[in-house]
């Protein structure tokens, strides 16, 4: 809906609040701080002016070489990706509100559903979630609602801003335990004497862990449920291509970010929370799914189900307020992977794991570079650079235009000199040359 | 088997039925008509201390989720495995086969609270 802001408007607007015009509205803000690109302008623009207008201010923009991964992976989208869910036929943010008669669209996130639980060979998926991280958190809480103990374990090496996702859904009723990882992959001895505390609901795993490296997760998983703790792993779905599905681990609880599928970074966001469980944890999946089922004439008809403990049914009762779903994101994750197809995906995973491969070579040729972790990795790695690695990246980005990829030095001194290096195909033997190269020139 | 008449009803539309120190427990007729079609029951745990009139069972129908109030503080003693594979048992038969759960009475006192069904009958239509 398009709502005018006439001169009528905006002079009776500022009567009511008795200035005399915009620009005493905003005298507050010092002459200096006010971007002359959004400068208040009387002259209006017409369409062609305007155009020229953004095309300048979009040439602005020099997005380099990129070599940061972190949870949000820089991909390439196929044009049909694009191109089918633009169309008007999909294209909404949400589930509509009268559901039911959009059948298109909820066939539409009934087949994401179905492909995410091919994916991570899991019983069940929800209609999504708005991240990764959203994902594990719920999950986290209906671990505790179904075990009625609130302690958690969670890897140290799990991507931090899930961490803190994960504190603030459970802020104060629970008490969240770090399980270490000296060897960059999570302590199993460790794991075992935690587990016997008695109250622990969850253990929580990510893989490959937030330093790209693949966790022996069939083992964690195992050691896990036989203490009758609930496994909940959180696993990168392009990764999947190469890597055991949680679901062959038998994972309670299975989640992910889903924005490799498809998505572009988005400054951060839409992403997609996918969200998988076994089946007996239905009753407790947070959001909705699309169900399959016939109409009165025998029909196949898709319906909105296992909704009925959501807020807008069940009010303060209720065990999540997701009372939608990424619809466009999960829509263009389901396009995605119906375009790669299961053998497709294991190429693209293959590819990424090769440019890793790759990357790292060129850059240990270079004797001051070191890797880190002498473990399997996917498509990122860690190296010790020998020097403290945060201004060298602002000094490398500034000169060179490459982001070289992301200091570690917040996680503690020890890896101050380390940084997180993520290859994924949208990079070839040249860039990792122009990376090495701007690494050798300033080391 | 209790009748309708010999049950008890509370404002929140369980009936209770004792059988010596045990409440048998199930929701009234006129709550499974207005629910629809049950599709899941999430019953109380066996051993469960309940306090009277706190939430203990969750009831699914394809419409929404209604909680269950235990009308009677004790532990819980039995619940209705067949619910778990047949939950419309409550709609076919919700005096019978579809009882939900049985306590063990720890203050015979909270029976007079509850009314019978000409009162329960009453307080529907009052607060139809």
């Amino acid at each position: 809906m398009y709502s005018a802001n006439t001169k009528e408007d905006q002079t009776s607007m500022l009567k009511e609040i008795g200035v005399s015009s915009f620009e005493e509205l905003i005298r507050q803000i010092p002459e200096k701080f006010l971007n002359p690109a959004f400068k208040f302008n009387d002259k209006a623009l017409d369409e062609m002016q305007i155009l020229k207008r953004f095309e300048e201010l979009a040439s602005k923009n020099t997005p380099p070489l990129n070599f940061v991964g972190a949870g949000a992976y820089e991909r390439y989208v196929p044009a049909a990706v694009k191109y089918i869910s633009q169309r008007g036929e999909f294209l909404t943010a949400y589930t509509p509100y009268q559901a039911e008669a959009s059948q298109g669209l909820l066939q539409t996130i009934y087949e994401y559903q179905s492909l995410v639980c091919a994916l991570f060979e899991m019983d069940v998926s929800n209609a999504s979630l708005y991240d990764g991280a959203t994902s594990l958190a719920e999950a986290v809480k209906a671990a505790v609602r179904i075990t009625g103990k609130k302690e958690i374990i969670c890897s140290n090496l799990l991507n931090p801003e899930y961490e803190k996702t994960i504190r603030t859904y459970v802020n104060g009723s629970c008490l969240i335990t770090k399980l270490n990882s000296p060897n960059g992959v999570c302590e199993t001895n460790t794991l075992n004497e935690k587990l016997e505390s008695g109250n622990i609901a969850c253990v929580i795993v990510q893989n490959p862990n937030f330093l790209g490296i693949i966790e022996d997760m069939p083992k964690i998983s195992e050691i896990t449920r036989s203490k009758g703790v609930l496994f909940i792993a959180c696993a990168d779905p392009v990764s999947l291509g190469l890597l055991k599905p949680p679901g062959a681990y038998e994972a309670d609880f299975a989640v992910g970010e889903g924005q490799s599928l498809g998505l572009p970074l988005n400054f951060g966001g839409p992403y997609l929370g996918i969200f998988t469980c076994k089946k007996k944890y239905l009753r407790q999946m947070p959001g909705r799914i699309v169900g399959m089922t016939k109409d009165k004439e025998g029909k196949r008809g898709f319906v909105l189900t296992i909704q009925a403990r959501e807020q807008h049914i069940r009010r303060n009762r209720a065990s999540s307020n997701i009372c939608s779903n990424e619809a466009l994101c999960a829509l263009m994750a389901g396009i995605y992977l119906t375009l790669l197809g299961p053998k497709g995906l294991r190429e693209l995973a293959l590819l990424n794991h090769n440019n890793a491969l790759a990357a790292l070579d060129k850059l240990t040729k270079n004797q001051k570079i070191k890797l880190r972790f002498a473990r399997p990795f996917f498509n990122e790695f860690v190296v010790d650079l020998g020097t403290e690695t945060s201004l060298l990246r602002k000094k490398i980005l500034k000169e060179e235009n490459i982001d070289i990829g992301l200091p570690l030095g917040f996680m503690g001194e020890e890896f101050r000199n380390c940084l997180l290096v993520c290859a994924t195909e949208t990079k070839n033997e040249e860039d990792f040359e122009r990376l090495a190269g701007a690494l050798e020139k300033n080391l | 088997m209790p009748n309708a008449e010999e049950v008890k009803y509370t404002k929140t539309h369980e009936w209770v039925h004792v059988e010596g120190e045990i409440a048998v427990i199930g929701v009234s007729e006129h709550a499974q008509s207005e629910m629809g079609d049950i599709v899941f029951v999430e019953l109380p745990k066996l051993g469960q201390n309940l306090e009277k009139e706190k939430p203990c069972a969750v009831i699914e129908s394809v419409k929404s989720a209604f909680d269950v109030y235990s009308p009677l503080s004790g532990e819980v003693t039995e619940v209705n495995e067949n619910l778990n594979s047949d939950p419309a048992l409550i709609n076919s038969s919700p005096l019978e086969n579809g009882w939900i759960f049985k306590v063990k009475i720890s203050n015979p006192d909270e029976l007079n609270e509850l009314m019978n069904l000409e009162k329960y009958r009453e307080f529907v239509k009052q607060n139809a």
